[in-house]
């Protein structure tokens, strides 16, 4: 018996202890789950979920990443296809495939995510509106269920247990191995056109009129800023850049990829270093750093879609007090409510920094995937009073928008609204029972939700 | 399970008709994550009363027979208690004040306050430990009193038994540390309750309400103790440094 390891999500709130175990390899997996734990099992990854769906209060715990091994890359085939074990991230498959002119199909705002947790949170990046979250692109996976038996189901085998597992937070097994389809690529750049807007109708107009020209598009917006130009932004969109877009100096070396390191931030923040003053400086300084209007322009993967994984652990610079992550969709036809939420957020006296405008396409059968087609938002809340009552004046307005909030990112929502938000649930239920049935898997987000 | 705020949903009130207890899991409620209450104490209209109040809060409320003064039944109530699934926080809040003078000259009734206030509380304590334990989280609010921290003539035998709980549960503190559960001793001084009615109110005395604020906000800050009013700390500094022969003459 291994002493317990206190876990905590991304956004540092709520830690609890639990017995880690880092099997590496199934069999190892499948042991664990068969001995039994009275408080049960879930999977981690790297511990990006902002809240608590892979920690396990006085349970086990099984650390996926010693299961890394990238196992066939084929691509020859049409579509490429590459079969990895669960515990790769996604930064180690996409330096391996960019050698071999292959891309990940779907990135989500950091690389340093695992596919188990890809595929158990069903991440989206820039381009849902285009391609889909990341469950569209899973030909089959490996899952590991209740009985210690493994399940290999895709779209057409069991689909029932595959769209419970795609999205399902860990709650239906451990997913160990996953068979995903890339996309081929010439360069590692992107061509982005970027555009600054001067209030959030501008901004909305712009997302809706020409989002389909482009494969990837995203608003980073000033929470800050109030009045006239609540809402302003800066829009970048773009799609992978082509080897005869590149500049020469590029051309020589199209597949290299650019992500510098500029070290760990230390855990030595105070709480309260995100306030108002400083929001509005960064908002500022982000937005006018930002050109008004520029077509073209070749960026790198760090430039284009990643810039936070420059610092490591940048989590810490919110202190000890942690944060949170709001995030919430709601349909195309919801445009008041949306407006009304990000009024809601900027005259709250809360401040965010990091703030992303989305527009989703059709999300998948996921169970409890998040993407829907509509609107999404998200911020970024450091842990204050008062901060848990905004969040339950979102919740309101989302629902009666029809909308709902991402558990990747959730740490706080009540169990009655996650039913309103997910009506599929009871289906959810149903897999379970059936794969399940005593609830080995089990998380502190699943006791919280009452999964 | 607690939010992100430490805001618990589920509660466990041991002697759940104290005004405290229920001032609490009125504050929690206002919290708005709290969804069940579990009051654990003697049956009868006292608790059928507060079980009422909480259900008309939206809260779901849960009964237990709990008998202090019977420890052979302890194991059952917390049993029961757990059985639902996880408790966030466990309040300690039930007690006798007595009578200060039979107390010490009447060897029943010394009895029956040191197993009310000292016995039932360890007793409990240890087996509501292990079920946090095992859980891997939880927090719990142990009601003891500024009576425990410089013993009175007036009171002593009350204060004797809250300086011995007290002493229990910060050191509890000490040896949950690191797993999960963490360990609150309210200190309150003179609290305006049915417990005090028809006694003076002492200098700073305080509300349920205000114990029960200090009292959240400390569980879910981790701290070790709280009193209340905050002034007290400082008081109890100075008062436990005087004298005996001065605190003597003193007229409280």
């Amino acid at each position: 018996m291994n002493d317990p390891t206190t876990l905590h999500g991304w956004g540092r709130t709520n830690p609890t202890p639990a017995r880690v175990h880092t099997p590496t390899g199934v069999d190892e997996v499948m042991a664990h789950i068969t001995e039994g734990s009275p408080r049960g099992v879930i999977a981690r990854g790297l511990g990006r979920s902002y809240g608590d769906p892979a920690q396990n209060a006085g349970g086990t715990v099984l650390d996926l990443t010693g299961l890394n091994r990238i196992l066939t890359i084929d691509a020859e085939a049409e579509p490429p296809t590459v079969t990895v074990e669960a515990g790769v991230s996604l930064d180690t498959l996409m330096r391996e495939l960019l050698g071999h002119r292959l891309w990940v199909p779907v990135l989500p705002g950091t690389r340093q995510v695992t596919i188990g947790g890809a595929i158990g949170a069903d991440v989206h990046g820039k381009n849902h509106h285009s391609q889909g979250s990341f469950g569209n692109h899973v030909r089959s996976l490996d899952l590991v269920t209740a009985d210690g038996t493994v399940h290999t189901i895709g779209p057409d085998t069991d689909p029932d247990l595959f769209w419970a597992t795609v999205g399902g937070m860990g709650l239906t097994g451990v997913v160990v191995r996953a068979t995903v389809e890339v996309q081929r690529v010439e360069t590692a750049f992107f061509s982005v056109d970027t555009d600054r807007t001067t209030d959030l109708d501008d901004l909305m107009a712009r997302m809706t009129d020409g989002d389909d020209n482009y494969t990837y598009s995203v608003a980073w917006f000033d929470a800050v800023t109030r009045g006239k130009h609540l809402g302003r932004a800066v829009l970048t969109r773009g799609n992978k850049a082509s080897l005869d877009e590149l500049p020469a100096k590029l051309r020589r070396d199209p597949l290299r990829f650019v992500a510098p390191s500029f070290g760990t931030i230390p855990d030595l923040f105070p709480n309260g270093l995100l306030n108002r003053a400083t929001a509005r400086a960064f908002s500022e300084f982000w937005f006018r750093k930002a050109p008004r209007h520029a077509v073209g322009e070749i960026q790198n993967i760090t430039q284009f879609f990643h810039p936070l994984d420059i610092l490591a652990d940048w989590n810490r610079v919110y202190g000890p007090a942690g944060f949170l992550q709001y995030q919430f969709a709601v349909p195309f036809t919801e445009g008041v409510a949306f407006r009304r939420a990000v009024e809601t957020i900027v005259g709250s006296g809360h401040v965010s920094a990091l703030n992303v405008l989305k527009r989703f396409g059709p999300g998948n059968p996921g169970m409890l995937s998040f993407p829907m087609p509509g609107w999404t938002l998200t911020v970024d809340l450091p842990i204050r009073d008062g901060l848990a009552e905004l969040c339950r004046r979102l919740d309101d307005l989302v629902l009666s928008a029809g909308g709902r909030t991402y558990l990747a990112k959730d740490s706080r929502v009540s169990p009655d609204a996650l039913r309103r938000m997910y009506p599929r649930l009871a289906d959810f239920a149903a897999v379970r029972d059936r794969v399940d049935p005593d609830r080995v898997f089990v998380s502190d987000q699943s006791r919280r939700l009452d999964l | 399970m607690n939010d992100a705020f430490g805001a618990p949903q589920t509660l466990l009130l041991l002697g759940g008709t104290s005004d405290i207890a229920l001032a609490i899991a009125r504050r929690y409620r206002a919290d708005g994550n709290l969804r069940r209450v579990i009051l654990a104490a003697r049956p009868g209209p006292r608790r059928q009363t507060a079980a009422g109040q909480l259900r008309e809060l939206g809260l779901e409320v849960a009964e237990l027979d709990l008998e202090a003064r019977n420890p052979d039944s302890h194991a059952t109530t917390v049993e029961q208690a757990f059985t639902a699934g996880d408790v966030d926080v466990v309040v300690f809040a039930f007690g006798v004040l007595g009578e200060a003078e039979r107390a010490w000259t009447d060897a029943d009734h010394v009895l029956e306050v040191a197993e009310i206030n000292y016995t039932a509380p360890v007793h409990l304590g240890v087996l509501v430990a292990a079920k946090l334990r095992a859980q891997g989280h939880g927090s719990i609010l142990a009601l003891s009193s500024v009576a425990g921290t410089r013993i009175r003539r007036s009171n002593f035998v009350y204060g004797s038994t809250k300086a011995g709980m007290d002493g229990f549960f910060f050191g509890l503190a000490e040896a949950l540390r690191g797993s999960g559960v963490s360990v609150t001793v309210v200190r309150p001084g003179f609290v305006k309750t049915k417990m005090t009615a028809g006694l003076k109110p002492a200098p700073l005395s305080v509300t349920a309400e205000q114990v029960a604020e200090q009292a959240v906000v400390a569980a879910r800050d981790g701290k070790q103790v709280v009193w209340a009013p905050r002034l007290f700390q400082l008081v109890m500094l100075v008062l436990r440094h005087v004298p005996q022969a001065i605190f003597r003459k003193l007229p409280f």
